[in-house]
């Protein structure tokens, strides 16, 4: 391939590769100047980005890549990133920290910021169960009504969301546990028909009137210790009152039923370690606002 | 000139040129790949990591066998907005032991990665059952049918076998007593409550630290082990495994 091979196609002035197929040749178009000049800018980019960045990968014995000039790390511009708005979020969280719950709920600047971090906090982790709002839904208790289960203060709600409900995780939840007076043979079947009968009463609907006489003691003997002797319920154990018209798992016969034969015992997660204080003392102050704060 | 000459044996002989691409080609794989199998940081050193438990792998394949990473990811990326999320960005560390590992770049629904725990057991029967009934806005399809599908786990000793066979540290011990583990953990009250102390010792062993094995009946449905157990049992334990407080993101070797 010296220069006296070269052979020029006479149509169009071009350079061929000198291959001929039946006659027909191949051209050997030189590539674009700008295409060439891109190319050959690449290659040294890719050099620069070696140096720079953590590119070349350990050679056997080195442990670990190089860390590049730049000592570019992903994790450590996260960690920088948080660091960054968490110092951002820093002063009014430490006045959301200092303040008392009752002076957040006075102070009427604080308790919008407290209002408006609650309500992203919510959305994110509590929504999912207690529903957007705290509208609730069968088996998860609505909070936007004045019906508490535990303690509807704002202290109160702080303690839950801090400690949970049952989570067995957590040393200081809130915990209580009803018996499975189906399941565990306590009662027979027929009792729980007739304190089914006995609960349909306390709630002001029609029901079985002997049943209710039948279930009567039985209720006194094994409900009213938490539920007390007037089925109103008793907050420090978390028992619901039985004679309103609020069911967190159904008011029908048969729910109630299943409430005696299972027991519910649902969870609540302890947040503590998942969010931060300042976000979980806003959160108290949201779910207070929420209607039934008390 | 002599050696673009020597270019027509490669051209002429199909078989000689087929080879010859292969070596080509496969240097730019084995540069990525062999330093990953010798460097020191290719995982980091955590505390907490252990095996999954019989109960837990049989719900890991039944997300895996309903397609559950067509719409959930479970890698949270070091960036801020999903550290803000989801909790603390996933470590390589936390998927040795995922054969197939579950991330991903594409979310129809949110990250699991760190699900364990963010919610009660409760709450995930019922949304697996009905989503819609917990989060109105969800595109998730309903799997109900788990909670009356009894979990089939004659096999579970030679699934256990199989992972050890890929690395993961499963004792001789665990695989022998691989079903009364999994009978343990789903239903610890009745027919597992023997073995309960048994499942935890073992497993909190591999751990290394307290707290990472969870005993309970998962579905609500006591004396029966279902498919929703098996499930419900994994999507709890995910991301709980390692101990964050003793991880050193400033450590050299788990710098990415």
């Amino acid at each position: 391939m010296t220069d006296q091979n070269k052979d020029i196609d006479t149509h169009s002035g071009t350079e061929t590769t000198g291959h001929s197929w039946d006659g027909i040749k191949e051209l050997n178009t030189p590539l674009p100047r700008w295409w060439l000049i891109v190319w050959y800018a690449t290659i040294v980019w890719a050099i620069i980005y070696m140096i720079m960045m953590p590119a070349i990968p350990a050679l056997p014995g080195m442990g670990t890549n190089t860390p590049g000039l730049r000592n570019q790390s992903d994790r450590d511009n996260v960690a920088v990133a948080v660091q960054e708005l968490r110092q951002k979020r820093a002063d009014s969280s430490a006045i959301l920290l200092g303040a008392s719950l009752e002076q957040i709920e006075t102070d009427r600047e604080l308790q919008q910021f407290a209002l408006a971090m609650g309500d992203s906090v919510f959305g994110d982790n509590c929504a999912t169960c207690h529903g957007s709002g705290g509208r609730g839904a069968k088996g998860y208790p609505a909070l936007a009504d004045d019906v508490w289960l535990w303690d509807g203060t704002l202290d109160g709600i702080q303690y839950t969301i801090t400690h949970g409900i049952r989570d067995p995780e957590n040393l200081d939840t809130r915990f209580s546990m009803m018996p499975r007076f189906g399941r565990d043979g306590l009662l027979e079947a027929g009792q729980i028909d007739d304190l089914v009968e006995y609960v349909v009463d306390l709630s002001g609907r029609e029901a079985d009137g002997a049943a209710v006489q039948r279930a009567a003691p039985i209720f006194v003997q094994q409900c009213a210790t938490c539920h007390g002797e007037d089925g109103k319920g008793t907050r420090d154990v978390g028992a619901p009152n039985l004679t309103d018209a609020d069911w967190l798992y159904g008011g029908n016969r048969e729910d109630i039923y299943n409430t005696i034969y299972n027991a519910r015992n649902s969870h609540m997660p302890a947040w503590e370690g998942r969010l931060d204080d300042a976000s979980i003392k806003a959160l108290a102050v949201y779910v207070h606002s929420l209607g039934g704060g008390e | 000139m002599g050696l673009m000459n020597k270019h027509v044996v490669l051209e002429r002989h199909s078989l000689l040129l087929t080879i010859c691409i292969l070596i080509v080609v496969s240097i730019g794989g084995i540069i990525q790949m062999v330093p990953l199998m010798y460097m020191d940081n290719t995982i980091e050193r955590v505390d907490g990591m252990r095996p999954y438990t019989p109960l837990e792998l049989a719900g890991r394949d039944i997300y895996i066998r309903e397609g559950c990473y067509v719409c959930h990811s479970q890698m949270v990326r070091p960036l801020r907005d999903e550290v803000e999320r989801y909790g603390h960005y996933s470590l390589a560390a936390e998927s040795m032991y995922d054969h197939p590992f579950q991330w991903g770049s594409k979310r129809t629904g949110p990250d699991l990665a760190r699900v364990g725990g963010k919610y009660s057991a409760e709450w995930q029967v019922d949304h697996l059952k009905d989503p819609r009934s917990v989060v109105p806005e969800s595109v998730m399809p309903p799997y109900a049918f788990l909670a009356d599908k009894t979990l089939k786990y004659d096999g579970i000793e030679a699934r256990l076998r199989t992972e050890r066979l890929v690395g993961v540290p499963y004792t001789d011990e665990m695989i022998e007593n691989a079903k009364a583990h999994l009978v343990a953990q789903a239903d610890p009250d009745n027919l597992g409550y023997d073995d309960v102390d048994g499942l935890i010792e073992a497993y909190t062993q591999a751990s290394g630290r307290e707290g990472t094995v969870e005993t309970r009946d998962y579905d609500g449905d006591p004396g029966r082990i279902t498919e929703m157990d098996a499930l419900v049992a994994y999507l709890q334990m995910t991301g709980t495994l390692v101990d964050f407080s003793t991880y050193e993101a400033g450590d050299l070797k788990n710098r990415r």
